[in-house]
């Protein structure tokens, strides 16, 4: 008999939840069909809490105990991009500062300085890739040998294979800024053509 | 008949209007089988904590979604998540709820990854090319 009560509730709430997200399919149905930016995600949408982004069970209580990214995000840097957050400068400006260890909060990171250059194909700009960014965040032995070999020229990387999720695209399109984010990488004009 | 409208409310109101946070990790490989809601892994929430060598070098986490044979035996023993979740650094396994709080079959998945979106994509595609010859 409990149990037939407690799935009743769980019944309606799901009708209640899902009612709610039919009003609002209404409401955007309904707008202006020459609104501004209207394939764009607007502002107000972006970092949803937990109850209504989409993937956690709204009939879970679990789900309303976690934190909603939008708070959480609230003094960091804004991007443009990925959690609209600027994670490296949120560490350089001391807003952040992740553990390197679980336990010793003492620990720091061992950060390497070495700015490597590739020249790319074609008009883009060449990708500056900066060692000090990652290995604020990363051991040398998260990306190579395994990813990367740590040999210049040793490595064949296309953005095909990134947008794959393969070399950069491990990370970059997943956690890290997304690939639409070009000039971050593509950063070094190329020289000017004498000719 | 209400069931029927909450089954359709439900699927229709899934899969395209998911907003979660970019990098949000489904890990969904044991648990529809065993009954129990997948879990949503916030990689936002994790970072501001710990830098990624924490978990992905020294708990030897791979890069992969579903690409640890993650179970809850292993959980308790102190590997992956239970290197933290032991009620010392980070609460223990007993909130059950608050990792296995997925919708009921979500694929694991990286949430909003180019991977998921080229899958997506690709899955549309063939469902609306159906749709015509039907």
């Amino acid at each position: 008999m409990k149990h037939s009560h407690a799935r009743t509730l769980v019944v309606a709430i799901t009708l209640l939840a899902g009612l709610t997200v039919a009003a609002m399919h209404g409401a955007i149905a309904n707008e202006n069909p020459n609104a501004f930016n209207r394939l764009m995600k607007p502002a107000s949408e972006r970092n949803a809490p937990p109850e209504s982004d989409g993937i956690h069970d709204p009939t879970a209580d679990g789900t309303m105990m976690l934190q909603s990214p939008r708070e959480a995000f609230s003094n960091l840097p804004k991007s443009r991009s990925g959690n609209y957050v600027d994670w490296n400068r949120a560490i350089d400006d001391n807003l952040l500062s992740p553990r390197s260890d679980i336990r010793n909060a003492d620990m720091n990171a061992i950060v390497l300085d070495l700015n490597i250059v590739r020249e790319v194909k074609g008009s883009m700009p060449d990708v500056v890739y900066p060692h000090k960014q990652h290995t604020q965040w990363l051991d040398c032995s998260n990306c190579h040998p395994a990813i990367f070999i740590p040999m210049k020229g040793a490595n064949q990387i296309s953005m095909a294979s990134i947008l794959m999720g393969e070399k950069c695209g491990v990370c970059h399109g997943k956690v890290a800024f997304p690939v639409s984010e070009c000039r971050r990488c593509h950063s070094k004009a190329k020289p000017i053509d004498q000719n | 008949m209400l069931f029927a409208a909450v089954v359709v409310v439900a699927v229709n109101s899934l899969p395209e209007r998911a907003e979660a946070e970019y990098g949000d990790v489904v890990i969904n490989e044991l648990s529809d089988d065993a009954g129990m809601r997948p879990v949503v892994f916030p990689h936002w929430f994790h970072r501001i904590r710990f830098r990624c060598k924490v978990c992905h070098g020294d708990l030897g986490f791979a890069f992969k979604a579903g690409g640890n044979e993650i179970n809850m035996v292993k959980i308790i023993d102190g590997q992956y998540c239970g290197a933290c979740h032991d009620g010392d650094v980070a609460w223990s396994i007993e909130n059950c709820e608050l990792c296995h709080s997925g919708q009921p079959n979500t694929p694991t998945q990286v949430h909003h990854s180019t991977v998921q979106a080229l899958i997506n994509s690709v899955q549309n595609t063939e469902e609306d090319e159906e749709g015509v010859e039907e």
